[in-house]
């Protein structure tokens, strides 16, 4: 049995929507690349406040438009942030960041660039922007039940002691945190590939395995469509080729043991789609690790568990990102990037219980307010998936 | 209670004062299901002509296998011989092909062992 229940707590930030964060972050959100640089002004003027640039936002159609919305009003939307600054090239575009955000009900308001310039947008940005410091750094924690917690997994630079030790320590955890209430997700279809039959066994009911396997079958189209070779420069990684993984199933089978041994898949989410009830969630997303953790981030998860191997660095602007790591080479070289040290598991120092709630004690000290390894190393990475070329 | 600031090589401290008080043997490499034709191996410096000691984790014993090659962390020992075409077996299920003959002990990876998928 774990330490932690249902009786268990935890100190967030309550936001207007009833939603619980775990950070209190302002940011200064641009809409397209054009915009990052006064973003980044403003968040050079005003202290508190976090600019997150990205490199899209223009000429983009369909889906691929739909989900650069999706991505960047559920970043603003996720309850980490208190209050959000748009801008954006345009008003038009702009605004409808500002409203998609806005039915949070939280502080936020957008600014278009052109028929301005530059420096008239930074001065308006900020004058808003120190206000919302104000605001932000006004608020205090509250107790919260930690059923109202919502955390994510991905892991990444990979090996073989991830699918030993890493993952399974993520999985025991969520093992734990699904019998509390919690809402999960965890995602990366491509690299299911070889374990699909295995999660597919683990859907709640033949709704969700239909959906699961159509999703699933539609990123192996994907990539059928797309490849030229069978991959083995891409999937596995060169990274985790030089840490002892072989093939895309052997990696796959390592991942999904992020799920734990009891979690039932009770649901499916499309990319950056917002879960609607607690359980555990497979998202259709990128296995690429900052484009899987910012869609976590969008749609609304405040926590992140990311084992690795070969040693990750990932942090991300919205979500802190928890790292556990059980190659014991990683631990020692990259130390100051792991947050949970499992390698014990590989010499019985340790079982998969302890190591299971050492990572429940590290999440619980860090949704109550410590730093991550990557916050305090300012790893801030935001990534948008894209669908397809630009119009 | 795990001690949040105090992590730096505790493991390390742990399986020396374990390894001088039990005389339990190191744990060369690991494999997930007794039917796994690869085991992980979990130090660093594994050479030929060692006898290694693999964990089953779902069992949680020890069984010994010799080694063939100096296998890096991480990477993979044969837990028996195979042939070009055999399924490599790991965590009880299909990982891969043999595309080059492995024997017992041998180094296990993408120069014998391909994908079956894309």
């Amino acid at each position: 049995m774990s330490f932690l229940n249902k009786d268990s707590t935890f100190w967030g930030f309550r936001r207007e929507n009833g939603r619980v964060g775990v950070r209190n972050h302002v940011i200064v959100l641009p809409l397209d690349d054009l915009s990052n640089a006064a973003a980044e002004a403003v968040a050079h003027n005003i202290k508190g406040t976090m600019a997150i640039p990205h490199p899209y936002g223009r000429l983009q159609f369909g889906a691929d438009l739909d989900l650069h919305f999706a991505t960047l009003i559920g970043a603003g939307s996720n309850p980490n942030v208190s209050a959000v600054i748009v801008i954006g090239i345009e008003d038009s575009w702009t605004q409808k960041v500002v409203e998609g955000i806005a039915k949070t009900g939280k502080p936020v308001v957008g600014f278009g660039i052109e028929g301005h310039g530059d420096h008239e947008t930074i001065l308006k940005a900020s004058q808003v922007a120190k206000k919302y410091v104000q605001h932000a750094t006004s608020q205090h924690r509250v107790e919260c039940p930690i059923s109202e917690l919502w955390v994510s997994t991905k892991c990444g630079e990979s090996d073989t002691t991830s699918g030993c030790g890493a993952n399974p320590t993520c999985g025991n955890a969520f093992d734990t945190l699904h019998g509390l209430g919690t809402t999960l997700v965890f995602g990366e279809t491509s690299e299911i590939t070889g374990g699909e039959k295995i999660v597919a066994a683990r859907c709640a009911t033949d709704k969700v395995r239909d959906e699961f396997m159509a999703m699933f079958n539609r990123y192996q189209a994907m990539i059928e469509r797309n490849k030229t070779t069978d991959l083995s420069d891409s999937q596995p990684t060169k990274g985790n080729i030089a840490g002892g993984l072989t093939t895309i199933e052997e990696k796959a089978l390592g991942n999904i043991q992020k799920i734990g041994k009891k979690c039932t898949v009770d649901g499916v989410l499309d990319k950056a789609e917002m879960p609607s009830h607690p359980g555990l969630w497979f998202m259709d997303s990128s296995s690429a690790a900052a484009e899987m953790v910012t869609l976590c981030a969008a749609a609304g998860f405040v926590v992140h568990f990311f084992p690795t191997g070969q040693g990750n660095v990932i942090g991300n602007a919205i979500v802190p990102v928890i790292k556990v790591c059980a190659n014991p080479r990683t631990v020692r070289t990259m130390s100051e990037h792991i947050d949970v040290d499992c390698s014990g598991l590989l010499q019985r120092e340790t079982t998969m219980d302890e190591t299971g709630d050492q990572l429940l004690e590290v999440m619980m000290a860090t949704i109550n307010g410590r730093f991550t390894a990557a916050e305090a190393l300012g790893h801030r990475e935001f990534v948008m998936t894209r669908l397809f070329e630009s119009a | 209670m795990y001690d949040l600031f105090d992590k730096e090589n505790s493991n390390a401290r742990l399986r020396d004062v374990n390894y001088l008080i039990t005389g339990d043997p190191m744990i060369h490499c690991v494999l997930h299901d007794p039917e796994d034709s690869v085991a992980v191996v979990v130090t660093e410096n594994v050479k030929a002509g060692q006898k290694l000691t693999a964990l089953i984790l779902d069992e949680n014993r020890t069984i010994q296998i010799p080694c063939a090659a100096d296998i890096p962390l991480g990477h993979k020992v044969a837990m028996k011989d195979m042939a070009v075409g055999d399924t490599v077996i790991k965590y009880g299920v299909d990982i891969g092909k043999v595309v080059a003959a492995i024997k017992t002990g041998e180094h296990a990876h993408v120069h014998n062992i391909k994908t079956k998928r894309w």
